[in-house]
């Protein structure tokens, strides 16, 4: 399966949930905000929230700015 | 004696917020906050970069427990944007503050201020504290102002061009007009803009390039906390009228000979 991260294509063998794509990322899941198909999902629902083929998901962070 | 810098209630010891953007290092920036003396700096909120996951976060070297982090929305054109980046920085642990910024058009980078009161107004009901950057205009001000932003930040000049204070009457004005606190925000080359920025009255001045884009950023964000300190104090002493011609210093009796 297919979905779209961060606007990139990326293959998954099976659907996940978003703590366990975020763990296979590498990436802190306290210092991130994500939006599951334009809808932003509660930190307290990454254990529970699936992604399936041909979700969008977009992961952000803290980044330099003025 | 000084009043302190609360805005929305919170109290910070330093009237300089600084950016986090384009320090040539982590830890360039890192010193730079040091030397600022600033205790609240602003962040970005963007893509987290998935193939390169070796890259350090900026936060590690933000030391959140003594500077209070202000996200911002910084390329973002339409109010709707904006709010989605907002709840964005709230969900990612930013907190419930925001640098409200609503662009209007590429090259200056000015405000979109109907949209930016109307983002305002969203974001105030949905609990945050909302401090918009703005043209320095004393209307969009205090329409602003009543739609419950906690400060008004008016741009000195466009965002990263070091212009200065372009127009320091509506910036005096503007701090007559707001019951909230004014910050400059943007334009700031030098020392003594940001000297100039205190001295018509600002409560705050907030820059990011005019630091981290000096040759040497750590001692301009040292310059800067001294300017800002040095243009607040001339503020509150109270400066002297302007006047056409010269009134002598030393006294005019008793000179020698005569």
């Amino acid at each position: 399966m297919v979905i779209t991260l961060n606007g990139e294509s990326y293959e998954l063998d099976q659907p996940v949930t978003v703590s366990a794509l975020l763990e296979r990322l590498d990436i802190d899941p306290r210092r991130v905000a994500i939006e599951h198909n334009l809808e932003l999902i509660r930190r307290r629902t990454f254990e529970t929230v699936v992604i399936k083929d041909g979700d969008r998901l977009e992961i952000v962070n803290a980044v330099g700015g003025g | 004696m000084d009043t302190p810098f609360v805005i929305a209630g919170r109290t910070f010891a330093s009237r300089l917020i600084v950016g986090t953007g384009k320090y040539p290092s982590h830890v360039v920036m890192r010193q730079a906050h040091e030397a600022s003396g600033a205790d609240m700096v602003t962040v970005a909120v963007r893509r987290v970069n998935i193939s390169d996951r070796s890259r350090e976060s900026l936060l590690d070297y933000i030391d959140d427990t003594r500077i209070f982090l202000l996200p911002n929305t910084a390329g973002c054109y339409t109010a709707d944007e904006a709010v989605r980046t907002a709840q964005l920085g709230r969900e990612a642990g930013l907190g419930d503050w925001v640098k409200l910024e609503v662009i209007g058009d590429e090259r200056t980078l000015f405000p979109d201020n109907e949209a930016l009161v109307e983002a305002t107004r969203i974001l105030v009901k949905d609990g945050f504290v909302v401090l918009p950057y703005t043209n320095d205009d004393p209307i969009a001000c205090r329409k602003l102002e009543e739609a419950g932003a906690s400060a008004v930040m008016p741009l000195g000049a466009p965002i990263g061009s070091g212009l200065g204070i372009q127009n320091a009457n509506n910036i005096a004005i503007i701090r007559e007009f707001s019951k909230v606190p004014v910050i400059v925000d943007a334009g700031v080359g030098t020392a003594s803009d940001a000297a100039l920025a205190m001295e018509l009255g600002a409560d705050g001045v907030l820059m990011n390039t005019a630091i981290a884009g000096a040759q040497e950023p750590v001692q301009m964000a040292q310059a800067m906390r001294h300017a800002v300190l040095a243009g607040r104090l001339a503020y509150l002493s109270g400066r002297i009228p302007r006047k056409m011609y010269a009134t002598a210093s030393s006294p005019v009796e008793g000179m020698v000979g005569r």
